[in-house]
């Protein structure tokens, strides 16, 4: 028995390491985010659109959850994630909170003209400085806000394929 | 010839230049502060490239970071009051320097075990003691196949 231990100790490793593998939905340079259960950072920041109020983070108390998605006109996987968007807006009735992120207002306003605007409320946040306070590393990311302004699930990177139904939209529901 | 000289001075030039972007914001001004927001920056990591520190990285996001470093110093805070305002944001992996607590202790501890191991593993092959000595048969054996060789010689 003794002879055959480094063996089965291999194997064991070998099965291990294929099962970290294949796991489904692992991404090795996503970093898991802190900021889950915490409230949403204090802020005061300008609407994008024409006419639009200053956004602060009073909005996220009103005991309605949330979307909070950071995105930029440069960003290419914004708009591939773009559609799920509208539809998590349109077809769900989510309401979001777009932030666009070291962007041009005018080049974001363009970027919502060309595609349509899910966004209820928008934020310009030029210097990032909001996105840091989320823990976001690059944009675009998602965060599900509940109706006391805590945050209760952050989605790395777009929404693409079943991100939406798989992951975004259970979220969302379990934070009503 | 000189002009190819011209050339490749010029490189030599820019390739410098290439190694100075890095930190290419302006400097605190007290150099006191300076050093401390700087030293502090090679133990944050940049959370784009992952493997790099802030100090030496182009990404976006080190660069905001190095402001951010260079503000909080500035306005008094020590470099564990800055690692703490990262961390409270990105988690320890912002730290390339994991720090010691309940759930790292087996990290940190592992060197040590595995030497233990091989320490054990040492102890117990000495145990065991030399091997026994030759039967008759083998003996014999051993003289044959020396023999061999001497006559093959």
């Amino acid at each position: 028995m003794q002879r055959f231990l480094p063996l089965v100790i291999v194997l064991a490793l070998f099965a291990v390491f294929l099962r970290m593998m294949t796991l489904e939905d692992r991404n090795p340079n996503e970093i898991k985010s802190v900021m889950i259960g915490k409230p949403v950072p204090e802020f005061t920041l300008p609407g994008l659109l024409r006419r639009e109020a200053a956004i602060t983070d009073e909005f996220f108390k009103s005991g309605q959850p949330v979307l909070v998605n950071f995105f930029a006109s440069w960003c290419v996987p914004c708009r591939a994630e773009h559609e799920k968007l509208m539809q998590l807006a349109n077809e769900h009735g989510a309401t979001i909170v777009g932030v666009a992120y070291k962007d041009e207002p005018s080049a974001a306003l363009g970027f919502l003209d060309e595609l349509g605007n899910p966004y209820q409320r928008t934020a310009v946040d030029r210097d990032g400085r909001l996105a840091i306070d989320f823990g976001v590393t690059g944009v675009p990311e998602t965060f599900v806000i509940d109706g006391d302004g805590n945050i209760t699930y952050r989605h790395w990177g777009p929404i693409v394929g079943d991100g939406l139904e798989a992951k975004v939209l259970p979220a969302f529901e379990a934070a009503q | 010839m000189s002009r190819f000289i011209a050339i490749l001075i010029a490189m030599m030039m820019l390739a410098g230049a290439a190694f100075a972007v890095a930190v290419d914001e302006k400097p605190l001004d007290d150099p006191a502060k300076e050093a401390m927001a700087r030293e502090l920056m090679k133990d944050i990591r940049c959370l784009v490239c992952q493997n790099q520190s802030i100090e030496d990285s182009n990404a976006d996001l080190a660069r905001d970071l190095r402001q951010i470093v260079r503000e909080r110093i500035a306005m008094g805070d020590s470099p564990d009051n800055v690692r703490a305002y990262l961390v409270d944001r990105y988690g320890d992996w912002v730290l390339l320097e994991p720090p010691v607590k309940p759930q790292t202790y087996l990290l940190w501890a592992s060197p040590f075990l595995f030497l233990a191991l091989v320490v054990i593993a040492v102890a117990r092959r000495r145990k065991a003691g030399p091997p026994p000595p030759l039967s008759a048969e083998e003996e014999a054996e051993l003289r044959r196949i020396m023999a061999d060789e001497e006559a093959r010689e």
